[in-house]
């Protein structure tokens, strides 16, 4: 439901806008050609004649919409073949969508019926630069994942690449990485490492958890500061002490000494994932457990625990990602023996840098979002189970 | 009634006070709590508190000296550097003694490497007169061995210097570390040291027995040496021991017996030994502990009237710490400004937008740290992305690619990329509980849309700012990985320098004062975090 009464606009004031977007692409695309002046007055000039022409044809928006992507297609695959038709039909698509956008006022739709034109085009300046910020987040994570698939050895995009010629294209890094002996012992060494840590940390941090979250702790806040330090100090420090006092012990270097510390650095993330899940434990069902017969042993694992279970997977999953993605302390405290894919890439950054760590990426990043997507169900679905959120 | 009337102590059903069984059942409780706790405490102790505890302590133990040179260090406490002389002969006797040993265990390059840090060149004269100790004194082993041959046998100085008891069980294979008599140790205590000393070394060293093993020249120079001092020492002994040495001592005061001046046989090795700074450096580094290394972590040094500031062109770490909080500060308030806005709209947009765009901030907080160093290290490069498209757009010539990495700009840019959940998170979950109808309050009664945000909302938004912006500030002032990729030397913080220290100059007490003071900075912050935010209060996504 529109919250604002709306009217199609004025021919002039979609020509006006439009041609000030046609402008700004127009500016782009005329740099690249050589003259941004000429490129930003035939933009503006496209847009604003397509916009002034167009506000009286509202009734057959979708036709026209269509019609607009795959002239602008063909003219970009006239002009300069298959990634300018790609750019084209995107800007086509755009154009339209954007002319008929403000020639039915739809803009104004959703808004409140009271603001004037500025705060009206502050509110969408403003998401424009909130976009802006959202594709820095996001764009070198996109970046890399199309990267990965070159086919030469350069960290960017190569002329075949950029026309979608299927030669720029290949899987050779990821074969490498799967062939090298190298990257494969990294990956062994992590995945050894890290479920032991994950295990380690995950079992002593959810006893803690339950612990701290009993009504009467002495010295709460004092244990609280102490199991929360490993995530708030330097890792550099971290790393320093533990070489010193694991060498003294003659740790250092082994496999044991990675794991304790990577246990130790993953255990505030469970304290703190399961302290939050424990919040809104209801007490009187472990009360009505007990009254109904069962031991503590009995009331923990068939009550207490299925309760808690997402919170302590999700402890679990971020003492995992904490120890796999771990590099300055297994630096320190491990030996060659323990070189896990962090510290693999590490020197593949600092020495001879190889687009295989490119492919390495994308499959850490491919493995990020299906944990990413783990934690947010088992979060949701705990939220549910407690009461906390409609379903 | 009877329950209502009775006076005394309301009791439990077990006849108890129910105060008493209250407080028991109260006790119960905590130690449950705190069983529970035990053993994850426990576990944080030792593989953690304790490790950083340890890097404190060698923050300021400065054990090796006195460890290596236990007699010189003595010797020292009498010498005043300022009278601008060299010590005197029995001062270089010691150091020759704790030398000649150190160098059989290999550690007085290490005790060189030690005072090096404090005064450059000395590791190079421990290392020379470590190569020339065996030979000193060797002008009186020839003059004991030409006078007597039982001066070449192990056996003789067995009888002189060894407890008779360690000496009836000697020579076997399990031989007890060796003991000497307190008859030598009382009238020939140099001698006797000397000789316990290389007993024991080459024992340890190379599981050799005294009894076997002809001893080393400086021994011979410290009998002589007592044996002047004490000419009625053959007293003390029987037999053969008292004949041989009446024998050395008639000999000694002869005329024609040679000696030699230690202190010139350590000038011949290299004069720098005759140097006063050498001297006033091992005195003044003789101590068990020393704020030496914290004095040098603070661009200070130890001048002759007390600590003193470096010349301007060796104060690195001022210039570093400066730096790593100046970066930090730029990181956090770059964190701040990209950070607000995001949040805002996502605590404003409908939930299920929000959702969605969250999975966004999400995603990289997700994402394995050295993934996104090594996109930003794509990204940035002169032949990465960003230069290749301002390129294709002409806004900068092919020649003239912009340097956007291994810089201060790089190593920013990424850790606010790296950062800005940390950022987003903290303020995101404030926010959502800002009611809206505040800011449409204040609209209504005729403030402008600023007026509203700067008064009514921002005030409110100002506690998100802070946790977010002290989490921020505490990672970055520690970050390691990200500038030692893309920071190049002008982007690197403290960090880069500490992890330089243990593992490539190996003066772990140098790494471990700068470490400290960083701790205690990041301590500092970490305190007012929990006062101001709540360490309870801290969420992940």
């Amino acid at each position: 439901m529109a919250l604002t009464p709306v009217e199609n606009q004025t021919p002039a004031f979609t020509a006006g806008v439009s041609a000030c977007a046609g402008g700004f692409f127009g500016l782009f695309v005329g740099t690249a050609q050589g003259s941004g002046l000429l490129g930003l007055l035939i933009g503006a000039a496209l847009l604003g004649g397509l916009g002034f022409v167009l506000t009286s044809m509202t009734a057959q928006a979708k036709v026209i919409r269509l019609v607009l992507l795959v002239a602008f297609a063909v003219a970009g695959l006239v002009m300069g073949g298959l990634p300018a038709m790609v750019v084209g039909a995107l800007f086509g698509g755009f154009a339209g969508w954007f002319i008929f956008w403000l020639a039915t006022s739809q803009y104004r739709a959703t808004l409140a019926p009271y603001l004037t034109p500025g705060q009206v085009l502050w509110h969408y300046t403003f998401r424009v630069i909130c976009g802006a910020i959202f594709v820095f987040l996001i764009t070198p994570i996109l970046v890399v994942m199309p990267l990965s698939f070159n086919a030469e050895n350069f960290f960017t995009f190569t002329p075949a690449m950029l026309q979608f010629d299927p030669d720029g294209y290949s899987l050779k890094h990821y074969r490498d990485f799967f062939t090298n002996a190298d990257w494969q012992q990294a990956l062994w060494n992590s995945l050894s490492i890290a479920p032991m840590a994950t295990i380690l940390s995950v079992g002593f941090g959810t006893l803690a958890a339950i612990g701290l979250s009993q009504p009467h702790v002495p010295f709460r806040r004092a244990i609280m500061a102490i199991l929360i330090s490993p995530m708030i100090v330097p890792l550099i420090i971290s790393a320093a002490g533990m070489y010193f006092f694991y060498s003294r012990i003659g740790l250092q270097g082994t496999y044991f000494g990675v794991v304790l510390a990577h246990a130790a650095l993953g255990i505030p993330f469970v304290i703190i994932t399961v302290t939050a899940t424990l919040v809104g434990f209801d007490r009187s069902l472990t009360r009505a457990a007990a009254n109904m017969g069962a031991g503590p042993v009995t009331t923990f694992f068939r009550v207490q625990m299925p309760l808690i279970l997402p919170g302590v997977i999700s402890g679990g999953l971020f003492a995992f990602i904490t120890s796999f993605d771990e590099v300055v302390v297994v630096l320190f405290v491990g030996s060659a023996g323990q070189k896990t894919l962090p510290w693999q890439m590490f020197t593949g950054l600092r020495e001879q840098i190889s687009p295989t760590i490119l492919a390495v990426a994308t499959i850490l990043v491919v493995i990020s979002i299906c944990l990413l997507t783990t934690v947010e169900m088992l979060r949701r679905r705990s939220e549910r189970l407690r009461g906390m959120s409609p379903t | 009634m009877s329950d209502m009337t009775q006076t005394g102590p309301v009791l439990a059903a077990d006849g108890t006070p129910l105060k008493r069984s209250l407080a028991r059942a109260l006790r119960m409780q905590k130690m449950r709590a705190l069983a529970l706790i035990a053993p994850l405490l426990l576990f944080v102790l030792l593989t953690f508190i304790l490790p950083i505890a340890d890097m404190l302590f060698r923050s300021v133990e400065n054990s090796i000296v006195t460890d290596t040179l236990p007699r010189t260090t003595v010797a020292v406490q009498a010498y005043d550097a300022d009278s601008g002389e060299a010590p005197s002969e029995a001062m270089f006797d010691a150091l020759a003694y704790d030398l000649v040993v150190a160098a059989e265990r290999k550690e007085h390059t290490r005790v060189g490497s030690r005072l090096n840090y404090e005064n450059a060149g000395i590791s190079s004269i421990f290392r020379k007169a470590g190569r020339s100790m065996d030979d000193m004194g060797e002008i009186y082993l020839d003059q004991f061995v030409d006078l007597d041959k039982a001066w070449k046998e192990p056996e003789t100085f067995v009888a002189l210097f060894a407890d008779p008891d360690w000496a009836a069980e000697a020579g076997g294979d399990d031989e007890s570390r060796f003991a000497y008599s307190d008859t030598a140790a009382e009238v020939l205590p140099g001698a006797t040291d000397a000789y316990a000393a290389w007993a024991r070394t080459i024992q340890d060293q190379d599981g050799d027995s005294p009894t076997k093993e002809k001893p080393w020249a400086p021994i011979y120079m410290a009998l002589y040496k007592d044996l002047v001092q004490n000419p009625d020492a053959p007293a003390a002994f029987g037999g053969d021991t008292a004949a041989l040495l009446s024998a050395a001592v008639t000999a000694i005061q002869a005329p024609e017996w040679q000696t030699m001046s230690t202190r010139e046989a350590f000038a011949e090795i290299d004069k720098d030994w005759l140097d006063p700074e050498v001297w006033r450096t091992i005195k003044t580094y003789s101590g068990k502990y020393t704020n030496g290394y914290f004095l040098n972590a603070a661009d200070f040094q130890k001048g002759p009237n007390g600590p003193e500031l470096r010349p301007e062109l060796e104060r690195i770490y001022g210039t570093l710490f400066l730096r790593t909080m100046i970066m930090s500060m730029a990181i956090t308030v770059s964190c701040i400004v990209l950070g607000y806005p995001v949040a805002w709209i996502l605590a404003n947009l409908p939930s299920r937008t929000a959702n969605v765009l969250m999975i966004l901030v999400l995603l990289p907080f997700w994402t394995s740290l050295l993934v996104r160093t090594s996109a930003w290290k794509v990204m940035l490069q002169q032949q990465g992305v960003i230069n290749d498209v301002l390129v294709w757009l002409g806004i900068v010539a092919d020649d003239a690619r912009l340097v956007m990495i291994n810089n201060q700009f790089g190593t920013i840019v990424a850790m606010t990329h790296i950062l800005l959940p940390f950022m987003i998170l903290p303020m995101y979950s404030v926010m959502q509980t800002i009611n809206p109808s505040y800011l449409r309050a204040a609209k209504s009664l005729g403030a402008t849309n600023w007026t509203a945000f700067w008064r009514v909302y921002f005030p409110q938004s100002v506690p998100g700012i802070g946790a977010g912006s002290i989490l921020v500030f505490i990672l970055a002032i520690g970050y390691y990985i990200t500038p030692e990729l893309v920071g190049g030397t002008k982007g690197v913080f403290i960090s880069n320098r500490i992890a330089f220290h243990i593992s490539q100059s190996l003066n772990w007490g140098l790494a471990a004062a700068l470490g400290t003071i960083l701790l205690v900075v990041v301590l500092l912050l970490y305190w007012a975090y929990d006062k101001i935010v709540g360490i309870d209060n801290v969420k992940l996504g």
